[in-house]
């Protein structure tokens, strides 16, 4: 780890996955992500990566689909309407196991919306977004330093499960500058290192070996016996994820919580700055904050649901999202209220503070 | 006892998934056997469509993709990138190169990606059932344009070859036929001249291969090949609209 450094979210996380080793990035300029691509474009000649601005998400996220095929650290990120046009590569990088990072910057939506901070994209990347069934996992950062600190675990986590990888921040967590200290960047041989992972699947790798065999990246299959194979082997891969990789954080949550809050990304930090306020004043208020948003840490909010807790109750950035898989997790063992602001509007602390008054 | 005719050695020993007369099998042996001949089979990664050719993934005796419908040039971007060592080319059809896939088309070629395009045009959506393609002719009929494509209505068939010309960068582009065995070996010399120019890392390169479609045309493949020559080559003339390396050199 090396010192502290002020830095926007959006060009934090450019520069931790290119110390993670990602050395190919594509992306179409859209607010409020264009920092990021701004850094990519100035930083990844100095690392003899390839940076190209695509002729659209589109193709941006179809070039990662060929690169990932490749078995090599890639990225691409976007904004709310642009990871939209994503999701076709996205569907294809998830049924033809191929590891990749996207950033989503969340704006405001829907449609062309606007360019502030939003939470609206939650059902898109956890739920499907694109077609057929499969899953992304999905990681959302409530700072910078964790914004940043998620796209080496990202790409870890993608690299060992052959998934496309999703960061879910939002337009204030790319446009904030905040004290983020980076990890040592992966040496050349580091990264090559990692990429043998992949030798025994992935495009063009050991082609004068002896047992070297025709390699496919496809996602078809169209025999429905086969590709009912496929799809079963993808969901006992998702049970593995679910199993192994939930993440998430409680904030107080203790025997004696009176109630439960959960919130994730920006929304839990303003949460948090509310359940202070009221725990100082005797209330016994605790957070859960999912990190992973897919898999979901329903059994965290199962087990913190005891006879003491009167509600839980859900602050999103959007009209509620997230919320139907906390009513999933409570299953009706107590009252379930949501708040919610849309409009790329974030609600205060003290509009957070007021709302859970009303339910004490 | 003496060989004199055999399966290129990159193509799998496979049966075609194509229709009696189609010509996608003459495309695939030609691009196989320039291969096999310039000795790229173990540097070659090919890239396949959505459409008939679909299936070209398993065909080619080298790693292939599988790409979404149009998206086979940013998907052979992202891997010649990732791999700037290995040789790759897109296997496409009309409908996914000039309709869907217009935009990565135009941008790889001005990009000058550093691949081969393989672009079989026969002016009709084949997989799918026959459907009008950007390139079905004026009049023609196919079963989205049952009374004959109207050009007024929904335009005037697409020229890839000429529509990619105008851009700087492309090194190589040329129209070529497979309609008759002497238009075949003339493919056969483009197809090499383009896979030459892609093994040295020239530049885009771009071949289109005018086909037929026996089947969604309704005409029976011997057949089919006189009416493309007199019906589709007055509209996509034969041939070569650019080759950079043979610029300064006496034609």
């Amino acid at each position: 780890m090396g010192e502290k450094v002020l830095m926007k979210g959006n060009e934090a996380v450019a520069e931790a996955a290119i110390r993670a080793g990602c050395r190919l990035y594509f992306a179409y300029p859209i607010t409020p992500q264009s920092e990021l691509i701004e850094y990519m474009a100035r930083m990844m000649p100095k690392v003899k990566g390839t940076f190209l601005q695509a002729e659209s998400e589109v193709a941006a996220a179809n070039m990662v689909y060929g690169a990932a095929g490749c078995g090599k650290r890639v990225m691409t990120s976007s904004s709310s309407p642009g990871v939209s046009l994503k999701m076709e590569a996205i569907s294809y990088i998830a049924g033809a196991n191929l590891p990749a990072v996207i950033v989503n910057v969340q704006r405001g939506g829907p449609g062309l919306g606007d360019i502030q901070p939003a939470q609206g994209d939650y059902f898109q990347a956890t739920k499907g977004g694109g077609h057929g069934d499969y899953h992304c996992i999905v990681v959302a950062p409530s700072s910078v330093q964790e914004f940043a600190d998620m796209a080496s675990e990202s790409f870890d986590l993608a690299d060992k499960y052959r998934i496309p990888v999703m960061i879910l921040a939002d337009g204030l967590l790319g446009q904030m500058m905040e004290p983020v200290e980076f990890k040592e960047p992966k040496t050349d041989a580091e990264i090559a290192e990692q990429g043998k992972q992949h030798h025994d699947w992935c495009i063009h790798e050991n082609i004068d070996g002896p047992d070297r065999h025709h390699n496919e990246i496809n996602s078809l299959e169209i025999d429905p016996n086969v590709l009912e194979r496929h799809v079963l082997a993808l969901d006992k891969k998702y049970k593995e994820i679910q199993a192994n990789e939930v993440n998430f954080e409680e904030y107080n949550i203790n025997e004696n919580n009176e109630m439960v809050c959960v919130a994730f990304g920006t929304a839990a930090r303003i949460v948090k700055s509310a359940i202070d306020e009221l725990n100082a004043e005797g209330k016994n208020i605790g957070l859960i904050r999912p990190i992973t948003v897919w898999p979901y840490p329903y059994e965290a909010i199962q087990n913190a649901v005891h006879s003491k807790v009167k509600c839980v109750n859900v602050f999103e950035l959007n009209l509620g999202q997230m919320v139907e898989d906390v009513k999933l997790a409570v299953n009706g063992k107590v009252p379930v209220h949501f708040m919610g602001k849309v409009g790329g509007l974030v609600f205060t602390p003290a509009e957070v503070s007021e709302d859970i008054k009303k339910y004490l | 006892m003496q060989t004199i005719a055999k399966r290129p050695e990159s193509l799998r020993d496979l049966q075609f998934t194509y229709c009696p007369g189609c010509l996608h099998g003459v495309a695939h042996r030609l691009i196989a056997e320039a291969i096999d001949e310039l000795g790229l089979k173990n540097q070659m990664t090919g890239v396949a469509p959505v459409g008939c050719s679909v299936f070209a993934y398993k065909f080619f005796d080298f790693d292939m993709a599988q790409a979404a419908h149009g998206r086979a040039p940013a998907v052979a971007t992202g891997m010649k990138r990732a791999r700037p060592e290995m040789n790759v080319f897109t296997y496409q059809g009309d409908g996914d190169l000039a309709a869907i896939g217009t935009a990565e088309i135009v941008h790889a070629a001005n990009r000058g990606e550093k691949m081969t395009v393989f672009f079989v045009n026969n002016a009709i959506y084949g997989m799918t059932g026959g459907q009008m393609a950007p390139t079905t002719l004026k009049g023609m009929k196919t079963s989205t344009s049952p009374y004959g494509r109207d050009t007024d209505d929904i335009g005037h068939p697409i020229k890839a070859s000429e529509m990619l010309n105008t851009l700087d960068a492309p090194y190589y582009i040329e129209r070529v036929s497979l309609l008759s065995p002497a238009d075949i070996i003339k493919a056969k010399k483009a197809v090499l001249k383009a896979l030459t120019y892609n093994k040295e890392d020239r530049g885009f390169t771009f071949v289109e291969f005018i086909s037929t479609c026996p089947t969604n045309w309704g005409i029976d493949p011997v057949k089919s090949l006189a009416w493309a020559k007199e019906n589709m080559l007055p509209v996509f003339p034969i041939k070569n609209f650019r080759d950079k390396g043979s610029e300064g050199v006496a034609q």
